[in-house]
């Protein structure tokens, strides 16, 4: 590992004053991971697990608010996380093990990188490591890569499951930068490769996720995260389900319907929603809406499973909320 | 077999009189000795004696002067840390690449805590960082100063054996006993943890922990003895 200037940051506008220059450092399960890589070689790791934003609270609107510290297991087991957000628990509890739970923070686990095979290991030509040296994974091994968002630059999925429900849920991004604070959709959060991977976000450089609100859903929501992966355990998904829906007299009135393991982000579905909506509940309806998200797939050499798999997903997390309460 | 509550002594295992020994020995001290050479320090010799053998006259002066500088001013970059670990206050230098396994093993001398994937795969260096399981080799050591490090080493408390140390030697749960201080302070942590009653509930809870002699049936039973005779 190459060395590194390490700071400690004791508030948010010392956090930004010490970030512009380096990468902030919380639960380094990610970062610490690639710098013995050399995936990532910062020159100054600004440490921010002093700053006060480790904190879950209710919003008065119903929503919630969760501090970009607030550990991946403090965040799984909040009671109103449970009760309100089941599509976020059982997502956190479905990613990594139960010691980096106790590690990743909810602002770390948004900005997760890929596992790419090629991004990881630095003797590979990789677009988002190095922009403009090539993609290895096209050619390559690529069974655990995206079939939606792609482009000829990159294939690599976004490995999240936390992000993957905090898109069905609406999530908001809020952050503090040098040029202030803002509040970003997640949906306009995360962008695909296109011809610069190396952009994975719209952060800007130096700027802080500071917290995560969630709104609040409207009653007897109904919430699910299916994860299916190689193991039943400690592994990431080859295609994930996270579904919000409000069924009544058996008619889908609302439907917001998240997919994680097959897009180079975490991919909200809107055709998927637009086939719910105002549908009466049935077999039929899943499979048009689960057809409807995979509409576009492109399939690699070794990953066109993924789009039969994602839209088994869909349907059994469909059939789940659906299902006589 | 008949299982006594006090177990044979471990030659592998600081944990029976890590509560008798005063701050500060080194690690020669605590280790067993075996005639004249510990196993470690014996692999110490071994290695340092290799380097003498193929090393030229030139290097080998470059190297003392380097030592003596480093000596005298401590690693490049290196910055004063303090440690509690296991109760104890350790203050040492060290540069801030330095993972908390790292620190653990190299610096501390407690040689307890595993290095297996050293990317957070595999869970041999699992310690409690104020009472919570986490990753030592995906940590750094100086962003724990002020936290309440628990390694293997202190885990039995004056000279009793932790239950989940005892419920592992009455299961026998390991075999080459690599994964072991890692198995164990993960199953230590999760008595604590809300994960239901199931043999599944501890798989999945154990999950985090590999071990490649697939010693897993014992490790279950272990962790469920463990969690039955721990009321928390």
């Amino acid at each position: 590992m190459e060395v590194f200037r390490y700071s400690q940051a004791r508030s948010v506008e010392a956090a930004l004053r010490a970030g512009s220059a380096g990468t902030f450092i919380a639960g380094g399960t990610t970062l610490v991971d690639l710098m013995k890589l050399n995936v990532l070689q910062p020159q100054s790791v600004v440490d921010i697990n002093g700053l006060p934003l480790d904190r879950v609270e209710t919003l008065p609107n119903g929503g919630l608010r969760i501090g970009a510290l607030v550990r991946n297991s403090d965040l799984a087991n909040h009671e109103a996380v449970k009760k309100n957000y089941t599509v976020l628990s059982e997502a956190l509890l479905s990613g990594a093990s139960p010691q980096l739970r106790n590690m990743a923070t909810t602002g770390g686990n948004l900005l997760q990188k890929t596992r790419c095979y090629y991004f990881r290991d630095v003797n590979y030509p990789c677009n988002k490591r190095q922009p403009g040296s090539g993609c290895a994974a096209l050619d390559g091994f690529n069974r655990i890569h995206a079939v939606l968002g792609g482009s000829e630059h990159c294939v690599a999925t976004h490995p999240s499951d936390m992000a993957v429900a905090m898109m069905a849920l609406e999530a908001t991004v809020h952050t503090n930068g040098p040029k202030g604070e803002r509040a970003i959709a997640l949906d306009e959060f995360y962008l695909v490769p296109g011809s610069t991977p190396n952009r994975e976000n719209v952060l800007a450089p130096g700027e802080l996720i500071t917290q995560v609100t969630l709104p609040a859903l409207a009653s007897g929501a109904r919430s699910v995260y299916l994860k299916l992966r190689d193991r039943q355990q400690y592994e990431f998904a080859l295609a994930s389900s996270a579904l919000v829906l409000n069924v009544s007299g058996g008619r889908i009135e609302r439907a917001r319907v998240a997919f994680g393991g097959v897009g180079t982000k975490p991919w909200r579905s809107r055709e998927a929603e637009k086939a719910l909506e105002g549908q009466q509940a049935s077999p039929e309806v899943f499979r048009r809406a689960a057809d409807a998200a995979l509409a576009d797939a492109k399939p690699l050499k070794y990953n066109a499973f993924k789009i039969e798999l994602a839209k088994r997903a869909l349907v059994r997390t469909l059939e789940q909320t659906t299902q006589a309460a | 077999m008949d299982q006594t509550k006090k177990p044979l002594p471990d030659p592998q295992d600081s944990t029976a009189d890590n509560n008798e020994k005063p701050n500060g020995k080194p690690e020669q001290e605590r280790e067993p000795v075996f005639g004249r050479f510990s196993r470690r320090s014996f692999l110490a010799q071994l290695g340092a004696a290799g380097v003498a053998a193929t090393a030229s006259p030139l290097a080998h002066a470059v190297a003392t002067e380097s030592e003596e500088k480093e000596a005298a001013t401590g690693v490049p970059g290196a910055v004063p840390v303090t440690l509690n670990v296991n109760g104890r206050e350790y203050n040492v230098r060290l540069e801030p690449r330095v993972t908390l396994l790292d620190a653990l093993r190299d610096h501390l001398q407690l040689f307890g805590t595993k290095k297996g994937c050293d990317h957070g795969q595999c869970g041999a260096c699992t310690v409690h960082v104020n009472g919570r399981r986490v990753n030592s080799c995906l940590s750094f050591a100086v962003m724990h100063q002020g936290d309440k490090i628990t390694t293997i080493e202190g885990l039995a408390q004056n000279g009793d054996l932790h239950p989940v140390q005892q419920a592992f030697l009455e299961h026998d749960g390991f075999q080459c006993g690599y994964c072991t201080p890692g198995q164990i302070m993960s199953a230590s942590a999760l008595l604590h943890e809300p994960i239901g009653p199931e043999d599944d509930d501890v798989r999945r809870a154990m999950s985090g922990n590999i071990c490649r002699c697939g010693a897993y049936t014992n490790i279950v039973a272990a962790v469920q003895q463990a969690r039955k005779s721990t009321t928390v």
